[in-house]
């Protein structure tokens, strides 16, 4: 059976999971909706809009993926399940 | 001998960032001894041949010397490999021929639009990290389908997984081998069905003997020499054009010249309103809606395609895998950023340099491409000056200078033409080459090793000859190996157009038929075998009929499914006259639809294009899953502890191999 500690790590996981689903969805389809919109905002001769989805959103998924393995470990030592 | 080779390995992982460091070292060393030879006279051609076969015999011994005689270090390498080494070997199993030398001519041909694919083939590792790959890795599997038949109760779930494995890797690693044909008989004036087993010949050198460890070693080798041949032609030319060697910032600049000059075209009748596609205006090719299928099933693709999952079970624990996805993003990240870079500058180039110029001053680099038929100019191919001048003469009422509407370019030109744009040396050109081959050599590799290790340890070992010696499971690993690889290059050397098509339904297949049950499998405990194996059929026998129906059987497709014609995302009305082809009695007659039949993949349901079929099959898989999973037994006490022992990293992996 699962013991009170592995149940509140699965919590703790679960939690992060959809965290970074949900900043997942946000970078890889909301904000590309309003391309029109951000189109008309130009940085450095990029138009905003563009810009997400050429490099923005591509950025936005590399340093999540490090903040992840990083958030996950320590719910792993905080719960005491990880590697040695 | 056991012994000795693992003190050898054993330093040789102690040494990697040396190793490399030489490696790459050397290879700069060598780029710059062949632009010295080009300096002194050495013909173009020689220097293609010292680059291809140079590269290609480096990556073969590094194959021989990772030979292996060890079950774990042929499938998983060891599960020793670095994260950052993984991230690396992961880039370069990624990223194929049709990133390297397709992407950014997609992009140049699409605009905003083809930026739907530079997002849903990067954010599928984000999915990787936080749904699968290292709960896999926990799990200790060998291959996907090892996962399948340990969770969902045998081998029947087991052949089902492999039968969605071969199904989404042949099609892939087919094109892969076409993709090394066309760059080896482009540099190198072979014949294009030699090249292809040319090619071969690089792909098995890396692999048989070494099976995972070999490719691991070889794809980080070839990852350095595609990402320095990727990035230094465009670093030289943003350089030159805004004096910043950073591309992927200056080519805002360009961005903007690009959207005046498009307005200027217009303006003065260089283009018309309908040859025009405005770089960053969005949902011209796609409507919004195929659009954001096409980037969801990439994206769910990816984290189901199981070459790429298998680099995953190599890393020395779970938390390294889930650094090695950071890592393997990161890797990727540089090329994929930099490919609208490309796209923007050889579009300006094009704009201001040859549409609107006099037909008799057009810069000489558009005459090379011309002669392989890859750039064509009033409807001829554009070969020479003189050629040029004639086809157009024909043209009633042509104004004597390119128009927009006159010029049609190979996607493939834009990544291998740069060089010659930016006007530098052909040794240049000689190392995008050699970094277009690596891109296409290493997807192969890991493509070959992902089904030969599918039939060799899932087919024949688990379920054939369970009690087969180490010695025979390796013969018939390496034997199947060179069967799967030769079945590839002959079907790539009969230049199947359908094949090519295809790769995007790789995608698209391996998404309906493991995702659900992966992710089922791992986050909801519940989930019983019936119910797997009736979703995982469900769910890709859903999408194999759509693709199916939609390609070859269109006609039935409307008649008896309901289908429609899908619609023109700028005017919103339907891509072709249905009922007008329904009622010809030549295209009734044209089953399975030809090439030419004009509802082939012109039709669906929903609007939906079929590259995004996925999107149909994923969710009735899940909910197929979720439904029958509450009409049946739960899973055993036992299964439900191992499902915990995958949630925590600490402790020994779920599945013990016997060695």
């Amino acid at each position: 059976m699962q013991s009170t500690n592995d149940a509140a790590h699965w919590t703790k996981t679960r939690n992060l999971m959809l965290t970074h689903l949900g900043v997942w969805l946000f970078f890889g389809y909301i904000i590309h909706m309003f391309v029109p919109v951000l189109n008309k905002i130009t940085i450095l001769g990029f138009p905003l809009g563009f810009y997400m989805a050429a490099q923005g959103s591509l950025l936005a998924f590399v340093i999540m993926l490090f903040l992840f393995a990083r958030q996950q470990d320590r719910i792993d030592r905080e719960f005491n399940v990880a590697e040695d | 001998m056991a012994t000795q080779q693992t003190s050898g390995s054993s330093d040789f992982l102690n040494n990697l960032g040396r190793v490399y460091a030489i490696y790459t070292g050397g290879f700069l060393a060598f780029v710059i001894l062949l632009a010295i030879l080009e300096q002194l006279g050495v013909p173009n051609r020689i220097l293609g041949y010292l680059f291809v076969f140079f590269t290609l015999a480096v990556y073969a011994i590094i194959g021989i010397l990772s030979r292996t005689a060890q079950v774990s270090e042929y499938y998983v390498a060891g599960r020793r490999v670095p994260a950052l080494y993984n991230g690396m070997a992961t880039g370069a199993d990624w990223m194929s021929a049709a990133s390297f030398v397709g992407m950014a001519g997609t992009l140049f041909l699409l605009g905003y639009d083809g930026l739907a694919w530079v997002l849903g083939w990067t954010g599928g590792y984000v999915l990787v990290s936080i749904l699968v790959g290292p709960y896999l890795r926990k799990f200790g599997a060998y291959t996907v389908p090892d996962f399948m038949a340990f969770r969902f109760g045998g081998n029947f779930a087991r052949m089902i997984a492999v039968v969605v494995l071969v199904c989404c890797s042949f099609t892939y690693v087919t094109a892969q081998i076409f993709g090394t044909g066309i760059i080896a008989s482009r540099f190198l004036g072979m014949q294009f069905e030699i090249a292809v087993f040319v090619g071969l010949a690089g792909i098995l050198v890396c692999s048989m003997l070494g099976g995972m460890r070999a490719v691991t070693w070889t794809q980080v080798a070839q990852y350095i020499v595609l990402i320095v041949a990727y990035l230094t032609p465009i670093v030289i030319l943003s350089t030159k054009n805004y004096g910043i060697p950073i591309p992927q910032l200056t080519y805002g600049h360009a961005l903007q010249d690009i959207i005046a000059r498009e307005q200027q075209m217009l303006q003065t009748g260089l283009a018309t309103v309908a040859a025009l596609k405005p770089h960053i205006q969005p949902f011209l090719t796609y409507t919004p809606l195929n659009f954001f299928a096409i980037i969801f099933c990439m994206m769910v693709g990816t984290a189901s395609l199981p070459h790429i999952l298998m680099r995953y079970f190599t890393t020395p624990s779970v938390r390294e895998a889930r650094q090695s996805v950071a890592w393997s993003l990161l890797f990727i990240f540089l090329l994929y950023f930099s490919a609208p870079a490309y796209a923007a500058f050889s579009k300006l180039e094009v704009y201001t340099n040859i549409i609107g110029r006099d037909l008799g001053s057009i810069r000489p680099w558009l005459f090379t491409w011309g002669e392989l038929g890859l750039i064509q100019v009033c409807g001829k191919n554009a070969v020479s000056a003189d050629a040029l001048l004639a086809a157009c003469k024909a043209i009633a009422g042509h104004p004597g200078v390119i128009r927009l509407q006159d010029f049609v370019i190979n996607t493939d030109v834009i990544v291998l033409s740069t060089p010659e744009i930016a006007g530098l040396p052909y040794v240049i050109s000689g190392l995008v080459a050699a970094g277009g081959l690596a891109a296409a050599l290493s997807t192969a590799d890991g493509l070959l090793l992902a089904i030969a290790n599918a039939l060799s340890h899932d087919v024949y070992y688990k379920m054939l000859d369970p009690n087969a010696p180490t010695v025979r499971r390796l013969l018939v690993a390496r034997i199947l190996l060179v069967i799967v690889a030769l079945a590839a290059a002959y079907t790539a050397s009969t230049r199947p157009a359908d094949i090519l098509a295809m790769v995007g339904w790789a995608f698209s297949l391996a998404m309906a038929g493991n995702f659900p049950a992966l992710v089922m499998g791992i986050w909801w405990k519940r989930t019983t075998t019936p119910a797997a194996i009736a979703g995982m059929l469900a769910g890709f026998g859903m999408c194999v009929f759509y693709l199916v129906v939609t390609r070859y059987f269109p006609q039935a497709g409307v008649s008896s499914f309901g289908m429609s014609s899908l619609t023109n995302p700028a005017t919103g009305a339907p891509l072709v006259d249905v009922a007008q082809v329904m009622a010809d009695a030549k295209w009734i007659a044209d089953v399975p639809a030809s090439g030419a039949n004009p509802l082939q993949s012109k039709v669906g349901w929903f609007g939906l294009t079929n590259i995004a079929a996925g999107l149909i099959g994923m969710p009735i898989g899940f909910a197929v899953m979720w439904i029958v999973s509450q009409f049946t037994a739960a899973p055993s006490k036992e299964m439900q502890a191992y499902i915990d022992e995958i949630r925590k990293p600490r402790g020994r992996t779920v599945l013990e191999e016997k060695t």
